[in-house]
């Protein structure tokens, strides 16, 4: 279990992390979602040691953090950055042997992780002439060559096409499967919300939500309803606690004011007429997002 | 076995954290292999290791030219040449054989009795010469030939000076240049090295890998030991040039003012290369390293100039030689000289350490500030704080 507790940092008058706490489950993937500029950079980079935080702690099974704890994090830093010049092999076999493997084995994990990315075919090419996708796969795959204990990527999906997406997806749920906590930053609210276990929301440098996807889900579920009837609905207007966002025909959008409003228009459609589909209307991260960051 | 377990028997089967110096290693080759595989720095490195290779060539031949030259005697100037071993004698039956071995060339010069003489040359004056031999050259006057034959007179030196001043004009500016090259070259090396990290952003991924101490430290021994290695082939293909060409006196005067030379060189250049990597960590692009690292260029520079300027100035070359920015030259200079007493290059080599160590602690708290700080150049102030 990786746990932030209370980190405050700030830049000059500008504070960036206002007493954040969260914390990283072993074996879940952890989606860290925010607007630019709303800390995750900043929350990460305390993470790895790379910055100091002014106040709070970071702490990995309870204990503080040492520096050969964070040999063992596996970090995609949000500045992609490798060397430009060195090929993507040797690249990565250098990253390994930073981390303490020895040359064979260092070299055999990055080859292992080039065939799962499809980027073994440039594995003696230099960096700066692989494409930006290709550049990205290679970041990623520096981040896990050597097979990292706890993993915190910044923007993992960022710049790959569909089928990158899902190759990376893949990886990175294998590692949480074999027990590691995964924590992700990314803009792409969709992927978040297929591929993580847990969510954190981070707004103007404090945490906003953070839990469970599907707990998160139930507590912002919607009151909206989708309906259509075979015959015309425009009957709903006069049920109490009931306002129609829109509707054509048979069909209306509407919101209800409780459980029990609910029941009673499905009972009236019912007796207007044929119901054909009667749905709530999916809580999407992206309506969660904006509701609890406003 | 719950999760967290799981992960930790995971972690057993992962290799534990290298130490400080199997990391800085690891970096101090990787700097040494991109060096090596860099075009450009082969290419000028195998120009300066031509150049020294020319000098050695270019002194064998001016010294291969320089064996005595050959005369014929005949007569009485047989006797009279006999044991001279600044002069090849032929003997010569005749004064006819002896013209003859000088059209031909196989001797410089004719040395015979003024008589004698008279038969090859008719117009050379019998008598005019105390010794009574004359000295006889083919299209011009035998001036090797005539010296060797001369007797000098006592010479003394009122206040004699250890050293020729165009000898020690040379070697200042030998040890000069080569400290200013090498230190220059090896100095922007390692700014670009760090600079290059710092906008490519890979520094990032190194420091959560390594402590920003192993890093620096990984970058200033690996270049650090291109540049020695440098400074050893070059004054060691100088030695060996003097040696081979037979200027064997010149090689026992240098020889140890070289060795501390070599000593000190690696000290001082490990302190620049310290003070390379800072200013060049205090900005984000490669364009803008000139403006931090021109103090520490100046450093460089300053020594060469004093040298060139005041190789013959007592006093300037003493203070040099104790300042550790220009020890590295004004040392050996002195010892060289002869006008340092044998503890003197101990006390500034101390002086020198002293600095160095200095400069890498002032040097990685600057590295280590600045390094990920993107954008606009940091100022020395902020990056000297904690």
């Amino acid at each position: 279990m990786l746990q932030l507790d209370h980190l405050s940092k700030s830049y000059g008058e500008r504070l960036a992390l206002d007493d954040v706490s969260f914390t990283v489950a072993p074996g879940r993937m952890t989606g860290f979602v925010g607007g630019n500029g709303a800390g995750k950079t900043t929350a990460m980079r305390i993470v790895l040691g790379v910055l100091e935080a002014d106040r709070g702690t970071v702490t990995l099974e309870g204990r503080g953090l040492t520096q050969t704890d964070r040999q063992r994090f596996g970090y995609m830093p949000e500045e992609r950055g490798l060397y430009p010049k060195m090929r993507v092999l040797e690249q990565l076999v250098y990253f390994a042997r930073l981390h303490g493997w020895a040359p064979a084995a260092a070299r055999r994990n990055a080859l292992e992780l080039l065939e799962r990315l499809s980027l073994e075919e440039r594995r003696d090419d230099k960096l700066e002439t692989l494409s930006l996708g290709n550049q990205q796969r290679a970041q990623i795959a520096a981040a896990l060559v050597h097979r990292p204990e706890v993993l915190v990527l910044d923007e993992p999906f960022s710049g790959l096409d569909p089928i990158a997406v899902e190759s990376v997806q893949q990886v990175l749920t294998d590692a949480a499967a074999a027990g590691a906590p995964v924590l992700f930053s990314s803009h792409q609210l969709d992927i978040v919300e297929r591929l993580c276990d847990d969510l954190v929301i981070i707004a103007g440098g404090r945490i906003a939500a953070a839990g469970a996807r599907d707990e998160l889900r139930e507590s912002h579920r919607s009151s909206r309803y989708e309906l259509l009837l075979t015959a015309d609905a425009g009957w709903l207007r006069e049920v109490p606690g009931v306002e129609v966002v829109d509707s054509d025909g048979g069909w209306a959008l509407f919101d209800v004011d409780a459980d029990a409003t609910r029941q009673a228009v499905l009972r009236r459609a019912v007796e207007h007429g044929e119901v054909v589909s009667f749905t709530r209307e999916q809580t999407t991260l992206a309506q969660i997002f904006r509701e609890v960051v406003r | 076995m719950s999760r967290a377990e799981q992960s930790r028997v995971a972690a057993d089967a992962r290799p534990a954290a290298p130490g400080f110096a199997a990391s800085a290693w690891l970096v101090a080759v990787r700097e040494i292999m991109v060096r090596l595989r860099s075009v450009a720095f082969v290419v000028s490195t195998a120009i300066i290791v031509l150049a020294a290779l020319a000098a050695v060539v270019i002194g064998s031949v001016v010294s291969a030219n320089a064996e005595p030259p050959g005369v014929a005697a005949v007569g009485e100037a047989q006797e009279a040449l006999a044991g001279t071993d600044e002069l090849r004698v032929v003997d010569a039956a005749d004064t006819a054989e002896a013209e003859q071995l000088l059209r031909d060339g196989e001797v410089d010069a004719i040395v015979a009795p003024d008589a004698l003489a008279a038969e090859i040359v008719p117009e050379a004056e019998p008598g005019a010469s105390p010794i009574g031999l004359t000295v006889i050259g083919l299209d011009g006057p035998a001036g090797s030939v005539v010296q060797a034959l001369s007797v000098p007179p006592n010479v003394a030196v009122l206040d004699p000076s250890d050293q020729d001043p165009g000898l020690v004009y040379f070697v200042a500016l030998g040890f000069g240049l080569v400290f200013f090259m090498s230190a220059l070259t090896f100095g922007q090396i390692i700014a670009q090295s760090v600079v290059e990290e710092k906008q490519t952003r890979v520094v990032e991924v190194l420091l959560s890998a390594i402590p920003v101490r192993t890093l620096l430290t990984g970058k200033v021994v690996g270049n650090s030991l291109l540049a020695f290695a440098q400074i050893v082939v070059i004054t060691g293909l100088a030695l060996l040039g003097l040696a081979v060409t037979g200027q064997r006196v010149l090689f026992g005067e240098l020889g140890p003012s070289v060795l501390w030379f070599i000593v000190f060189f690696l000290f001082g250049f490990v302190m620049l290369a310290a003070l390379f990597a800072a200013a060049a960590a205090m900005v984000s692009r490669a364009e803008d390293v000139g403006t931090t690292t021109t103090p520490v260029t100046m450093l460089v520079m300053i020594p060469y100039f004093l040298v060139v300027f005041f190789n013959s100035n007592e006093t300037v070359l003493a203070v040099m030689s104790y300042v550790p920015f220009s020890a590295p030259v004004g040392m050996p200079v002195r010892v060289f000289l002869g006008t340092a007493e044998w503890w003197e290059p101990l006390v500034s080599l101390v002086l020198l350490i002293a600095t160095t160590a200095l400069a890498i602690l002032v040097g990685s708290r600057i590295y280590g500030n600045a390094l990920l700080r993107m954008g606009a150049r940091v100022k020395l102030r902020e990056a000297l704080g904690s």
